[in-house]
C-alpha cells in the first residue's frame, strides 16, 4: 500500500482528530477576514465612485499614494544595491555583524518610532541642522544657517521609507550574493574575470532574479504605509489612500467615503499582490529572516574578491559608509534621546504605565493566536500532504495555506474599517479597542508566521510521520520528542516577530483606540503630533526598548539560550 | 620545461600531505588513490586554489607561488559545474578567449571550430541545462582547447558519464593532449581511465605522492 504503512497505524491515525484545530483555525481566519469583507462589499452598493473619479483631491491622494511608492522603491533599490555588493565583497570590517543586524532590525522596529528617530535627526530642530549651524557659524555673519529642507512632506516620507526599505533590500540582494554557489567564483577565478565581467555573469543575473518580487513589496509597503505617512505627511499634497481611509473613519465621520476607498485600496491591494506572486517566484520568501550561519568568513587568496582594486573598495567603502550614515543615526537617537529632563515624569505617569501593558499585552496576545492559527492551518496541511501518499502537495492543502496568506492582499486598514463596520451595530467599537487590535494583528501576522514555520512544519513530514510510527511513539512522546525540539527555534523566531509587529502597530490602534485606550505606538503618535518632543522621546525609547525586549525574551524564553543567537 | 614541486607541505586540520615530484612539460600522468585520500588537493595546489605552508611550486623555472589563478599557465577541467549556467554554450566558450565576451568575428570562428572539435557544431545557441552530463564536460573540454595553456588539469573528468559517453570523451581528451602535448595531470579512481589516455600512474599514499614504479 502507498507509503507503506501497516493498516494498524493508519487506522490510530485516523482516529485522531487532526482536523480539528486545522479547520479551526480556517474557520477563525475565514470569519475575521470574511465578515468584514463582506460587510464592506456589501455596502459597496450606494458608494460614491463617481466620487472617487471626479473629485480632484481624491485623485490627487490617489496619485500621490502610487508616485511616493515608486519613487521610494526606486531610491530603496538604487541604495540597496551598491550596499549590497559592498557587504559582499568587503568581509572584514569592524562593526559588519553589527551593521547587518541594525539592517535586520527594520522589519521589526515600529514605523512611529523610527520616524521620531528621523526627525531627530534630519528634522527642522535635528542633529544635522545643529551640525550645520554650529560648523557654518564663524563664517556667515548675520545671515541665515543653512537648513536642510523642510521634512514633512515627500522628503520626509521618501526619507522614512528608504531607511526602512533599502535595508531590507540590502539583506535580501545580499543572501542572493552569498549563495552564488563557489565553484562559479572558481571558474571566475579561473578564467581571470575582471570586475566588470564578474559582475555581468555572476552577480547581476543572482540579483536580477530577485529584483522583480523585491520591488513588488517594496512597493506594497510603501503603498500601505501608514504611520509613516500619518506623521509626516502633511494635508491633501501628501496624502495616501490609507491615511485617508483613516481621516473619513475617524475624523470625517464619512463612512461612504471610507468604504469606497477601502474598495480602491483593496483592489490596488489585490493587483500588487497578484504581480508579486508572478514576480516572487525563485523567492524563498524569507525576507532576509531565515537563520543563517554569518558569511564572514575572509575570502580565500585565489578568490577574485581577495585581490580587488582601490578603486572597487573605495566604492564599497563609500557604499558601506552612506548605508550606516543611513541607518544608525536614527537607531542612535531612539536610544539617546529618551533620556531627557521629562524622562522621569513621562516613566511615572500613569498614561505611559498603562500604554506600555497594553502594549506588551497586545503583542504577547497577537503572537500566541497567530502561532496558534498557523500551526493549525499547517498542521491541516501536513495531514492531507501525508493522506495523499508520498505526494508532495495537494489542492486541499495548497487552499489552506493560501487562505493564511490572503491578508496579505487587505491592508489592516481595511480589514479594521470592515470590522468596525460589522461590530458596530453589536457593540461600542471603542470599549473592544485592545480585543480588535489584537485580532487585526494577529491576521497581520499570521503570513509571517507561516513563512517561518512553513518548511519546519512540512519539510520530511512523511519520513518523520513513518518513522515515528513504524517505533510505535504516542502522540505526547512524538511531539515532545520529534516535533517540538524541532519546531522549537521556528516558533520562537514567528512569536517574537508577530509580537513585536503587534506592539509597534500604529493602524489598528489609530483606528479604534481612544483616551480609554492606548498603546505605546498610538500615545507617541499623540505626543509627536502636539510637538511634545522630549515626551516624544521618552515614549520612543520606551516602545523600541519594549520591542526589543519582547523579542529577546520570546527568542529566549521559548527558543531557549541557542536559539537566541543571530 | 616542467612542472616541479619542491618541498610542498600542506596541514589542513588533521591531515597533512607532502609533494616532491618533477613533471616533464609534455608528459601525461594519473593520479590514483582511493576517494577521500585528497587526490584533488595536488590539482588545487597547482591551480591555485590552495597555498602550500611550505616548498615551491614552479612551471618552466617560474614560481606558480603568489599569483592568481588565471595567471598560471594552468587551466582545469573540473569534475563537473565547469559552466555557468545562464550563459549560452558559446558565452561559455567564448570567455576562455576574452573575460569581457567582446568577441571580435575571428574569435566567434574560433569557438565554433572548437565546438565542432569536440563534435558539437551548432550548439553554439544552446543552454547548459539542455545538454547531458557528457555534452556539458564536452563545451568545457572546447574551452580549455581554446585556452591552450601548457598545464591540463582534470578532475575526475569523467567520473560521472556513461560508458558510452565516456569512451567519446576520452577520444577527444586524447586528441587534445596529442595536439597541444600540455603537462597533465588527471585525478582518477578508475585504473582503466588513466591507461586509456596513456598516462603515467602517481598514486598518492599516506598524504605522500609517489611514481608508480613500471611493472
Amino acid at each position: 500500500m502507498a507509503g507503506g504503512l501497516d493498516p494498524l497505524s493508519v487506522r490510530l491515525l485516523d482516529r485522531s482528530p487532526w482536523w480539528l484545530g486545522a479547520s479551526g483555525a480556517a474557520l477563525v481566519v475565514l470569519t475575521l477576514v470574511g465578515m468584514p469583507l463582506l460587510v464592506l462589499l456589501g455596502q459597496a452598493g450606494e458608494l460614491p465612485f463617481a466620487r472617487i473619479v471626479q473629485d480632484a483631491w481624491l485623485r490627487r491622494v490617489i496619485g500621490f499614494s502610487l508616485t511616493q511608492a515608486a519613487l521610494s522603491t526606486a531610491l530603496a533599490l538604487a541604495l540597496a544595491l551598491p550596499v549590497a555588493l559592498a557587504l559582499h565583497h568587503e568581509r572584514r570590517f569592524p562593526g559588519r555583524r553589527w551593521l547587518t543586524a541594525l539592517f535586520g532590525l527594520s522589519l521589526v522596529l515600529p514605523a512611529i518610532a523610527a520616524v521620531f528617530g528621523i526627525v531627530t535627526v534630519w528634522g527642522g530642530s535635528g542633529w544635522i541642522n545643529a551640525i550645520l549651524d554650529t560648523a557654518t557659524a564663524p563664517f556667515r555673519g548675520t545671515a541665515e544657517p543653512p537648513g536642510l529642507p523642510v521634512l514633512y512632506g515627500l522628503t520626509g516620507i521618501l526619507l522614512a521609507h528608504v531607511f526602512f526599505n533599502a535595508p531590507l533590500a540590502a539583506r535580501v540582494l545580499l543572501q542572493s550574493l552569498d549563495d552564488i554557489p563557489v565553484h562559479e567564483w572558481r571558474l571566475a577565478a579561473q578564467l581571470g574575470l575582471s570586475p566588470a565581467a564578474r559582475f555581468r555573469h555572476l552577480q547581476w543575473p543572482v540579483m536580477a532574479r530577485r529584483l522583480p518580487g523585491l520591488a513588488t513589496l517594496i512597493f506594497t509597503l510603501c503603498f500601505t504605509s501608514f504611520a509613516v505617512v500619518l506623521a509626516l505627511g502633511g494635508g491633501p499634497r501628501a496624502t495616501t489612500v490609507e491615511v485617508a481611509i483613516y481621516q473619513a473613519l475617524r475624523f470625517d465621520f464619512d463612512l461612504p467615503l471610507a468604504v469606497a476607498l477601502a474598495v480602491v485600496q483593496l483592489t490596488i491591494c489585490a493587483l500588487l499582490t497578484g504581480l508579486g506572486s508572478v514576480f516572487g517566484r525563485g523567492d524563498d520568501g524569507s525576507l532576509g529572516l531565515a537563520e543563517r550561519t554569518a558569511d564572514d568568513a575572509p575570502w580565500p587568496r585565489w578568490h577574485p574578491h581577495a585581490h580587488r582594486g582601490a578603486l572597487q573598495r573605495g566604492l564599497d567603502r563609500t557604499a558601506i559608509a552612506a548605508a550606516t550614515l543611513l541607518v544608525l543615526p536614527p537607531f542612535a537617537a531612539l536610544l539617546l534621546a529618551g533620556f531627557n529632563r521629562r524622562t522621569v515624569a513621562v516613566l511615572t505617569d500613569p498614561v505611559t504605565l498603562d500604554a506600555l501593558f497594553n502594549t506588551v499585552i497586545a503583542g504577547l496576545a497577537a503572537a500566541t493566536l497567530s502561532i496558534a492559527l498557523a500551526l493549525g492551518l499547517l498542521s491541516g496541511v501536513r495531514r492531507l500532504h501525508l493522506r495523499a501518499g508520498q505526494r508532495h502537495r495537494t489542492h486541499g492543502g495548497e487552499a489552506l495555506q493560501a487562505l493564511g496568506n490572503a491578508i496579505l492582499v487587505i491592508p489592516p486598514i481595511v480589514l479594521g474599517t470592515g470590522l468596525f463596520l460589522a461590530l458596530r451595530a453589536w457593540a461600542d467599537v471603542f470599549s473592544l479597542a485592545l480585543l480588535l487590535v489584537i485580532l487585526i494583528n494577529a491576521l497581520m501576522g499570521l503570513p509571517f508566521a507561516l513563512r517561518i514555520l512553513a518548511g519546519p512544519v512540512l519539510d520530511g513530514a512523511s519520513a518523520r510521520d513513518r518513522l515515528a510510527r513504524s517505533l510505535g511513539m504516542a502522540r505526547s512522546s512524538r511531539w515532545r520528542r520529534v516535533d517540538a525540539p524541532l519546531l522549537r527555534g521556528p516558533i520562537a523566531l514567528a512569536a517574537a516577530v508577530s509580537a513585536t509587529l503587534a506592539a509597534g502597530d500604529l493602524g489598528a490602534i489609530a483606528l479604534f483606540g481612544s483616551d480609554q485606550v492606548r498603546t505605546l505606538p498610538l500615545l507617541l503618535q499623540t505626543r509627536l503630533g502636539s510637538h511634545r518632543l522630549d515626551e516624544a522621546a521618552v515614549t520612543a525609547t520606551l516602545l523600541v526598548l519594549t520591542c526589543i525586549v519582547l523579542f529577546a525574551a520570546i527568542r529566549r524564553g521559548i527558543g531557549g539560550a541557542k536559539e537566541s543567537r543571530s | 620545461m616542467s612542472l616541479v614541486l619542491d618541498g610542498v607541505r600542506l596541514r589542513l586540520g588533521e591531515r597533512q600531505w607532502c609533494f616532491d615530484i618533477t613533471l616533464p612539460g609534455d608528459g601525461v600522468h594519473a593520479l590514483l588513490g582511493r576517494s577521500g585520500s585528497g587526490k584533488s588537493t595536488l590539482l588545487n595546489l597547482v591551480g591555485g586554489y590552495l597555498e602550500p605552508d611550505v616548498g615551491r611550486i614552479e612551471w618552466d623555472g617560474h614560481s606558480l607561488i603568489d599569483r592568481a589563478p588565471a595567471e598560471r599557465p594552468v587551466t582545469t577541467l573540473f569534475q563537473h559545474d565547469n559552466l555557468f549556467a545562464h550563459l549560452s554554450v558559446a558565452d561559455n566558450v567564448g570567455l576562455g578567449l576574452e573575460p569581457s565576451l567582446r568577441l571580435s568575428a575571428a574569435q566567434r570562428a574560433q569557438v565554433s571550430e572548437s565546438l565542432d572539435e569536440v563534435q558539437l557544431g551548432g550548439y553554439e545557441q544552446r543552454n547548459p541545462a539542455s545538454l547531458s552530463g557528457g555534452e556539458r564536460q564536452r563545451v568545457a573540454l572546447a574551452r580549455c582547447l581554446l585556452r591552450n595553456r601548457p598545464v591540463l588539469l582534470m578532475d575526475e573528468p569523467f567520473g560521472a558519464l556513461d560508458p558510452d559517453t565516456r569512451a567519446v570523451m576520452i577520444s577527444l581528451t586524447r586528441r587534445l593532449i596529442d595536439r597541444q602535448r600540455p603537462c597533465v595531470i588527471m585525478v582518477t579512481h578508475d585504473e582503466d581511465d588513466a591507461h586509456a589516455i596513456g598516462a603515467r600512474i602517481l598514486e598518492l599514499i599516506d598524504g605522500t605522492l609517489r611514481r608508480r614504479a613500471p611493472r
